[in-house]
């Protein structure tokens, strides 16, 4: 209230316009939905981390069933995490793109992309489903239990950024590169090397040392 | 409250000083046109160089796993995970970009937030979980030993 009789005082006609002097830059961030995102992805991280807290703690609860050492297929698993990784990249290519407006190349590092992604999702349905085929379901014992939600979330969260990633290459499509679209393109590339980086979690902490126990 | 009105009207008075008004101004726009230029940070080479970083550091890992190289697999199992600690740096470094700069610090505080609530977490309960096991159940003691 004090404010506003200060900033309509006569003489003081042009006061409002020196408001702005009074946001220094250092403590307004330039893009917020960018921060904001990335407050997202954090919050996203203390999921998994507890979901690896519940693997560290029961995986190794076996029931006397099967152990990671009799169930994983590294192979599988190498190439699943080469899929990401190259989605990774592809993605990275995309960015590149985008950054020089060219809309058609933009979409197609996007599909290539969404297929590194779908190919991921397809060979880790098949593992899941091959796990469950053999009697190692996730009622079978803590180990799978955890096991299976850890992957299981990992996997969900990439479903979500294939359909994402679908749902703004079509707006790309109809709307072109417009300002909207780059900044949810980058969040979305956000998105997707977290979920990198979770994997990179996934398949040192439960594959690799679950085979060498 | 009344100490900030002092500060608008003060500055009111000094809005004659060529460089003080052009700094403000020049501030203001730069702002301003941060919808138009939403330009993605990282370089093809940042990329390039993130990549086959992550590449290496995902195939010894593998390679030591599968070729059995160490004997003792407490000594695999510390070494592939000094490896994904690098890996986890070379992703944020060159795919996600971070650094203590962008957007005024405050990403690199939150990831350092995150990680202190991880560290905190996972240790905790791994180090919680393993004495709790090893006092009630002093038959899994031998399993326990190789907890990830």
């Amino acid at each position: 209230m004090s404010n506003t009789t200060a900033l309509t005082h006569p003489g003081d006609v042009d006061a409002p316009d020196n408001l702005r002097f009074y946001v220094p830059e250092k403590h307004h961030p330039q893009n917020g939905t960018l921060l904001g995102f990335w407050l997202y992805l954090m919050s996203d991280c203390l999921i998994f981390a507890a979901l690896f807290a519940v693997y560290g703690v029961i995986g190794r609860n076996y029931a006397a069933g099967p152990s990671g050492a009799d169930l994983f297929d590294l192979k599988l698993v190498a190439i699943n995490t080469a899929f990401l990784l190259f989605s990774s990249i592809t993605y990275g290519f995309a960015m590149l793109e985008m950054n020089k407006n060219r809309v058609n190349t933009t979409l197609l590092w996007l599909g290539i992309t969404g297929l590194f992604g779908l190919a991921f999702l397809g060979l880790e349905m098949y593992e899941f489903y091959h796990l469950i085929h053999e009697g190692a379901t996730p009622q079978r014992s803590g180990f799978l239990s955890a096991f299976f939600i850890l992957v299981g979330t990992h996997g969900l969260h990439v479903t979500f950024g294939v359909i994402w990633l679908v749902t703004l290459m079509v707006q790309v499509k109809q709307r072109g590169l417009i300002g909207e679209n780059k900044r949810r393109l980058m969040c979305l590339s956000m998105f997707w090397h977290f979920l990198d980086v979770v994997w990179i979690g996934v398949f040192t902490f439960v594959y690799l040392m679950g085979v060498l126990a | 409250m009344s100490s900030h009105t002092e500060n608008i009207t003060h500055s009111g008075h000094e809005i004659g000083h060529g460089d003080v008004s052009a700094e403000g101004t020049h501030g203001h726009g730069g702002h301003d046109d941060h919808h138009d230029d939403n330009v993605a940070h990282g370089t093809m080479s940042d990329y390039v160089k993130g990549f086959v970083l992550s590449i290496i550091l995902t195939a010894i890992p593998f390679w030591l796993v599968m070729g059995d190289v160490f004997d003792n697999t407490n000594t695999t199992a510390l070494v592939i995970m000094g490896f994904a600690v690098v890996q986890i740096v070379v992703h944020m470094v060159y795919f996600l970009h971070m650094n203590f700069k962008s957007e005024g610090g405050w990403n690199m505080l939150a990831l350092i937030f995150t990680i202190v609530i991880v560290v905190i977490t996972l240790a905790g309960s791994i180090w919680v979980m393993y004495h709790l096991n090893a006092n009630m159940m002093p038959a899994m003691m031998h399993d326990m030993k190789n907890m990830p």
